[in-house]
């Protein structure tokens, strides 16, 4: 066999070992993404329980919560980036750390401090590689997100919030995660977390009917006060969730379009190889055309 | 509000729905004391102390769940006891 087939040979093996790989991760990748959007939906009675709650508060009070009030000034702002713990997913990384570096552009050229958090690894390892600072960073639960992070990444934002601007604290909070639009779009979204804007699903009441009266317990400051760090902490339930769920659709595109690649790879070289040995004969016939002919006239 | 005989009550996680369906009462946990929803009650919001909540059904069986670190809100008949943490007892 030549050199030649032999090398083509090789590549097709090549190909097909990694059309395998990347076939069993587009699998993996499908059966992840309803496993993911049950777990959004899952979490959908929740967080319309508390944006029902929330919103029935902000409609029968006039209560004003640190949490719900515009500050003044804004002298530092957080952006919270939510990135996977893994690559392999086209461009879902870097699309939305691309919108989280222009939001920050933004809010620079409003004069506003940008302070940063981090969850999952690929943002962590794209602030280290610019040996950029960032203030806290959560990784390893991207893929199949749990309540417990999303409370914690709460608490330490609210923290941050509630300190004032120059003891370090932010006045203001932006959230970046990628969301499912369809199977094969995901988009990043940007939103304002907080000082929080309550307009979604206010509880309507009919023309002419007074609204209810509504009993709080103990008192409606502390229900508030109990209700707004469940409501943060839901969002970012939410955004983890959505953004898990985005990552296994990317990938799964991702994948799906490497395994495509690797099959036209597969066919290109299979020509290739063929045109080769079919040279190859073609060479050893006329050689032995040549070689009698030689040895007839010699006669 | 004209009362009707049977509140709808949906106990709810932060990842999943634990029960839902027709009840005759709810008694919940608050941080006040426990706390009893019949049908017609006044529109509530109430924060859950760690405890259980006994929902009981119209023939008188009980679910009882454990909620921690919730609310409750009673509107017009409709009861979502919702808590980060919530499950099933029985």
């Amino acid at each position: 066999m030549g050199a030649q087939l032999r090398v083509y040979t090789q590549r097709i093996k090549s190909a097909q070992t990694t059309k395998k790989i990347t076939k069993a991760m587009e699998l993996i990748a499908a059966s992840r993404i309803q496993k993911a959007q049950a777990r959004v939906k899952a979490s959908g009675p929740y967080s319309d329980a508390i944006t029902r709650a929330v919103s029935a508060v902000a409609t029968h009070t006039d209560i004003d919560h640190p949490l719900t009030t515009e500050p003044a000034t804004v002298e530092r702002a957080a952006v919270v980036i939510f990135t996977a713990d893994r690559g392999l997913a086209g461009a879902f990384n870097s699309q939305v750390i691309r919108e989280a570096m222009e939001l920050a552009e933004l809010l620079r050229s409003q004069g506003k401090d940008v302070v940063f958090y981090l969850i999952g690894r690929k943002a962590v390892g794209y602030f280290q590689f610019r040996k950029q600072e960032w203030v806290a960073e959560w990784t390893g639960d991207t893929d199949t997100p749990h309540h417990g992070t999303a409370k914690e990444i709460a608490g330490k934002l609210l923290e941050a919030f509630m300190t004032p601007a120059a003891e370090g604290g932010v006045d203001e909070i932006h959230v970046v995660y990628n969301k499912i639009l369809t199977m094969i779009t995901q988009e990043p979204q940007t939103v304002r977390l907080l000082p929080l804007a309550i307009v979604e699903g206010v509880a309507e009441v009919a023309a002419g009917e007074p609204l209810p009266l509504y009993d709080f317990e103990p008192d409606a400051e502390d229900v508030l006060d109990a209700l707004l760090p469940v409501y943060v902490e839901s969002r970012i339930f939410n955004a983890l969730l959505q953004s898990a769920a985005a990552k296994h659709a990317a990938t799964q595109k991702a994948m799906k379009s490497a395994s495509d690649n690797a099959d036209k790879l597969i066919t290109d070289y299979t020509r290739l190889r063929n045109n080769a040995r079919q040279a190859e004969i073609t060479q050893q016939i006329s050689e032995i055309v040549g070689g009698a002919d030689a040895l007839s006239s010699a006669k | 509000m004209a009362a009707s005989s049977s509140l709808q009550v949906s106990v709810v996680a932060a990842d999943h729905e634990v029960w839902s369906g027709q009840a005759a009462m709810v008694v919940a946990t608050t941080i006040d004391g426990e706390m009893g929803i019949m049908p017609g009650h006044i529109p509530t919001l109430a924060i859950l102390d760690k405890g259980e909540v006994r929902v009981t059904l119209a023939d008188g069986s009980k679910v009882i769940a454990t909620a921690t670190e919730g609310f409750l809100s009673v509107d017009r008949d409709v009861v979502s006891v919702v808590a980060g943490d919530a499950s099933l007892v029985s």
